[in-house]
């Protein structure tokens, strides 16, 4: 399961040409790049042999680390020329593996694209290079009070390229929107060393959707190199009541009346009470050791409008059976309020050796069942798990506890998960919401989509790429794949793809 | 992925009805025969775009009715035949609306053809773009297969955004079966300011109040006059009105109607009508014709001008581009670039390998 070769279809491989030896790629390298840019050896490499994913390892062939756009085409060209893979990397803090290297292949770094190019004030949108930070960007225009508004958990360290590469989401999505939302021009190289403009100036562009289109898109479609990002007016106030309730499914509850009652809350998350306990000890924020779910509601907007919103969001918890009810009284009390929300990632390192961040969406009405039935499946795999929920999304981040030095324990954690992934799908939602699919869920992907969408999506593949040299084996699965993992998981005794030979 | 699976609380309409299967069979022998096809709804849009070249049409009103709507979970799946007045009317008996404020065109507007045009009323800047409101889409492609893409969930991003990407496609890149929507609360309280200031002034107003927390939902200047409409909870609409100023325009729902549905004069009255799209911030245009700003200055409408070549190399110089609403023009589109059209018609390729679903509705080229 840790060998990153396993991850690849050998069907797949097996259709590309032999390329040429790693000495043959990186004299052709070297020839158009300045050589200081080209990593070939073992021990500088090392760096990138994972994201945030780190289960999954592998060290590249390659690692080359342009500086300009220009630099980005003419790798692309020696890559696309000689048939050799590439994966494109930003940060690395991705979740799902999506920068996973390939030993075959290239790793094409954009650290060095970490420059704020263009603020405009007037039309409120900044220009960056892909490798800007997402918070530098809202930090960069805090003296204009404008900020950038998805802000996914690891904001202080993820790229905007790759917040792009994964359509990032974050505490705010209900009513700011994701990175798709968010952005209003998207500069890509093309697997064959083109530059496009996607997207514009202006709020919609002639010809079909591909900023949508790229958004998202993992690296499988072109290298972003450039974004365009709006910039929005910060919020005269904001505040956060944090509602405790002895009952998850009230809290569950509690959401829906919330978003029924017209309101709709900057953010509303939702902690159960492993969380709850584990943060609250790493950072004593004031949440309630005995509740068994905790509601943050942020409400943001003009001032007397907030105000006003707050109480509803008072009124309706206190009718869903809140047992205790705190509204932030000024900055630094909101900022406390969230300090352990934002700190529940760590504080889950604090209590267990490792753990799995997990990432699906389901209808709202769903969280307080899919919150039991997660629960059900804890007792069933034998592992402790906490929930950290975008509630207002409907969008779950499961956290399951393990120590990787038991063996079996990763390979136990990721059936837990797996099973996660199909209870979200059992409740009409997704196996991820925000952390992208990559190579950890590329098998639940044969799970949510039939065999006719996965063919289109590779037939979308390959207007960009015919001959499937960027990030090949992430996203999206080959239907070898697909039978083959559907030869383990047979549902009421339907084999899934009948059409397929079984390899 | 389930689109079906809510509690059913629409209205019963006997002109509800699934004709999924057939439109499908219906462009599985156009595919096979190769009969490009004309994708119809209301016929409200045709307008818009190039006629294309398809004789034999494909009529998808009596694919219609909600399917799914909870107003808790802020979506609505409808069938693209659905008329947008029926889905309005559902989500306004739940206090919700369409935020994208869409236009209609004629009282026979589909869902459809909503997405497919991807048009926004004045809202758009302020609450976004029919595009950013698809959460889902079960389309037919052009080798009548049906796919489901997207789901019904706020966030999701597993696979490539082709719901999203179906949104402005004219139907060339599939044929629209259902479409599930994110949808929001109506505003609690609206009121319209109208301010007297000439098109330069009108613009750095618009810019200095897009970069303050105003609870502004609208901003349009036409004949010398800006109108802001705000909105939201009654207390904070109240307190703008009183520190912006300006006098209050009495029914202003009649008025965002009359803009969003181009009944104001400036629009009834030309024979040759532009939409052009640009920075918002971009000063006044030096073209010939009469002039009115959507969209905080991001619209510019351009009436009693048909010098196709002079508005769009303009236009081109400030970034932006020019849309031929009425009158004569060789694009009604604005032009793509050549490599741009390299990359549409591969895509378009890979949905519609045959090339059957509105060919040349967009463009000529495909």
């Amino acid at each position: 399961m840790n060998q990153a070769a396993s991850l690849f279809d050998p069907a797949e491989h097996a259709e590309r040409a032999s390329p040429p030896d790693k000495p043959t790629i990186i004299a052709a390298l070297q020839a158009q790049l300045p050589a200081e840019m080209i990593l070939t050896e073992a021990e500088d490499l090392r760096p990138f042999e994972c994201d945030g994913l780190s289960a999954y390892r592998q060290v590249p062939m390659i690692a080359v680390l342009p500086a300009t756009i220009e630099q980005v085409q003419a790798t692309m060209r020696v890559c696309h020329a000689m048939d050799v893979p590439v994966v494109a990397r930003g940060a690395g803090t991705g979740l799902s593996g999506g920068a996973l290297p390939l030993d075959n292949g290239v790793l094409l770094s954009l650290a060095k694209f970490n420059r704020v190019l263009d603020i405009d004030t007037q039309n409120r949108r900044a220009t960056v290079q892909p490798g800007v930070r997402n918070l530098a960007i809202s930090e960069a225009v805090d003296h204009l009070d404008l900020y950038y508004a998805p802000d996914p958990s690891s904001q202080i360290a993820c790229s905007i390229g790759g917040n792009v590469a994964e359509n990032s989401g974050g505490v705010h999505c209900l009513k700011y929107g994701l990175t798709t939302h968010n952005i209003l021009q998207l500069e890509i190289v093309t697997v064959d060393g083109e530059r496009l403009t996607l997207g514009g100036a202006s709020l919609d562009s002639p010809g079909y959707d591909l900023l949508a289109l790229m958004t998202g898109s993992e690296g499988l479609l072109g290298v972003i190199v450039e974004v365009v990002v709006k910039l929005l007016p910060k919020p005269e106030l904001a505040k956060v009541a944090m509602v405790a309730f002895d009952d998850v499914r009230a809290a569950g509850d509690a959401v829906a009346a919330i978003i029924n009652a017209g309101c709709v809350p900057a953010g509303l998350e939702m902690l159960d009470s492993p969380a709850i306990i584990a943060t609250e000890e790493f950072v004593h924020a004031g949440y309630p050791l005995d509740a068994a779910a905790i509601l943050l509601c942020e409400v943001d907007g003009p001032a007397a409008e907030v105000e006003e919103d707050i109480e509803r969001v008072r009124e309706i918890v206190a009718g869903c059976g809140a047992t205790d009810v705190r509204i932030s009284r000024d900055a630094t009390e909101r900022a406390l309020f969230w300090a352990g929300r934002k700190a529940a990632f760590p504080a889950m390192g604090r209590i267990s050796p490792d753990y799995y961040c997990m990432d699906g969406t389901i209808p709202r009405k769903a969280l307080a069942d899919v919150l039991i039935g997660i629960g059900e499946l804890s007792k069933k795999y034998g592992q402790r798990v906490a929930n950290v929920f975008h509630a207002g999304d409907g969008n779950l981040h499961p956290l399951i506890l393990y120590d990787a030095n038991n063996p079996g324990e990763l390979e136990n954690t990721e059936a837990f998960g797996g099973a996660i992934c199909e209870l979200c799908l059992e409740h009409g939602g997704t196996i991820t919401g925000e952390h992208g699919v990559g190579v950890e869920k590329i098998d639940q992907m044969c799970v949510q989509f039939p065999a006719a969408e996965l063919t289109q999506f590779h037939a979308v593949k390959a207007a960009f790429d015919p001959r499937t040299l960027l990030n090949p084996g992430k996203a999206v699965p080959t239907l070898h794949r697909c039978a083959e993992f559907g030869a383990m998981h047979v549902h009421n005794g339907q084999v899934p793809f009948p059409e397929l030979e079984r390899l | 992925m389930t689109l079906t699976t809510s509690r059913d609380n629409t209205r019963d309409d006997p002109r509800d009805n699934d004709i999924a299967e057939s439109l499908a069979a219906a462009v599985t022998e156009a595919f096979e025969n190769s009969t490009p096809i004309a994708i119809r709804g209301g016929d409200t849009k045709a307008f818009l775009g190039e006629s294309g070249s398809a004789e034999q049409s494909l009529d998808i009103t009596g694919h219609r009715g909600v399917v799914s709507y909870e107003p808790g979970e802020l979506v609505i799946t409808a069938r693209a035949g659905t008329p947008l007045a029926d889905i309005e009317r559902t989500l306004a008996d739940s206090g919700q609306a369409l935020a994208f404020e869409p236009p209609y065109f004629g009282d026979a507007a589909t869902l459809g053809g909503t997405i497919a045009t991807n048009l926004a009323g004045p809202a758009r800047p302020f609450t976004g773009a029919a595009r950013d409101f698809v959460l889902g889409a079960r389309i037919i492609n052009g080798r009548g297969e049906i796919l489901r893409f997207g789901g019904e969930v706020m966030k999701n991003v597993a696979g490539y955004d082709l719901s999203r990407l179906m949104a402005g496609a004219f139907g060339t890149l599939g044929v629209l079966l259902d479409v599930s929507l994110k949808v929001l609360p109506r505003p609690r309280a609206q009121v319209t300011q109208r301010f007297e200031q000439d098109q330069t002034a009108a613009i750095q107003n618009f810019c200095q109040l897009g970069r303050k927390p105003w609870p502004i939902t609208a901003s349009y200047w036409e004949d010398g006059t800006t109108y802001l409409r705000l909105a939201g909870a009654s207390s904070s609409v109240s307190a703008a009105q009183k520190s912006l100023g300006g006098e209050m325009l009495s029914d202003d729902v009649a008025f965002w109607r009359d803009v969003r549905e181009q009944q104001r004069p400036l629009f009834t009255d030309a024979k040759s009508l532009w939409r052009l799209s640009v920075a918002p911030a971009t000063p006044v245009l030096d073209i010939a014709g009469t002039t009115a700003m959507d969209w905080g200055g991001a619209l510019r409408w351009l009436a009693g001008n048909d010098d196709e070549q002079g508005i769009r190399q303009r236009i081109s110089q400030h970034g932006g581009h020019a849309t031929v609403y009425r009158g004569q023009a060789s694009s009604r589109l604005h032009p793509l670039s050549h490599s741009m059209m390299a990359v549409h018609t591969r895509l378009k390729n890979a949905l519609d390998p045959a090339g059957i679903l509105n060919p040349g509705r967009m463009y000529a080229d495909f």
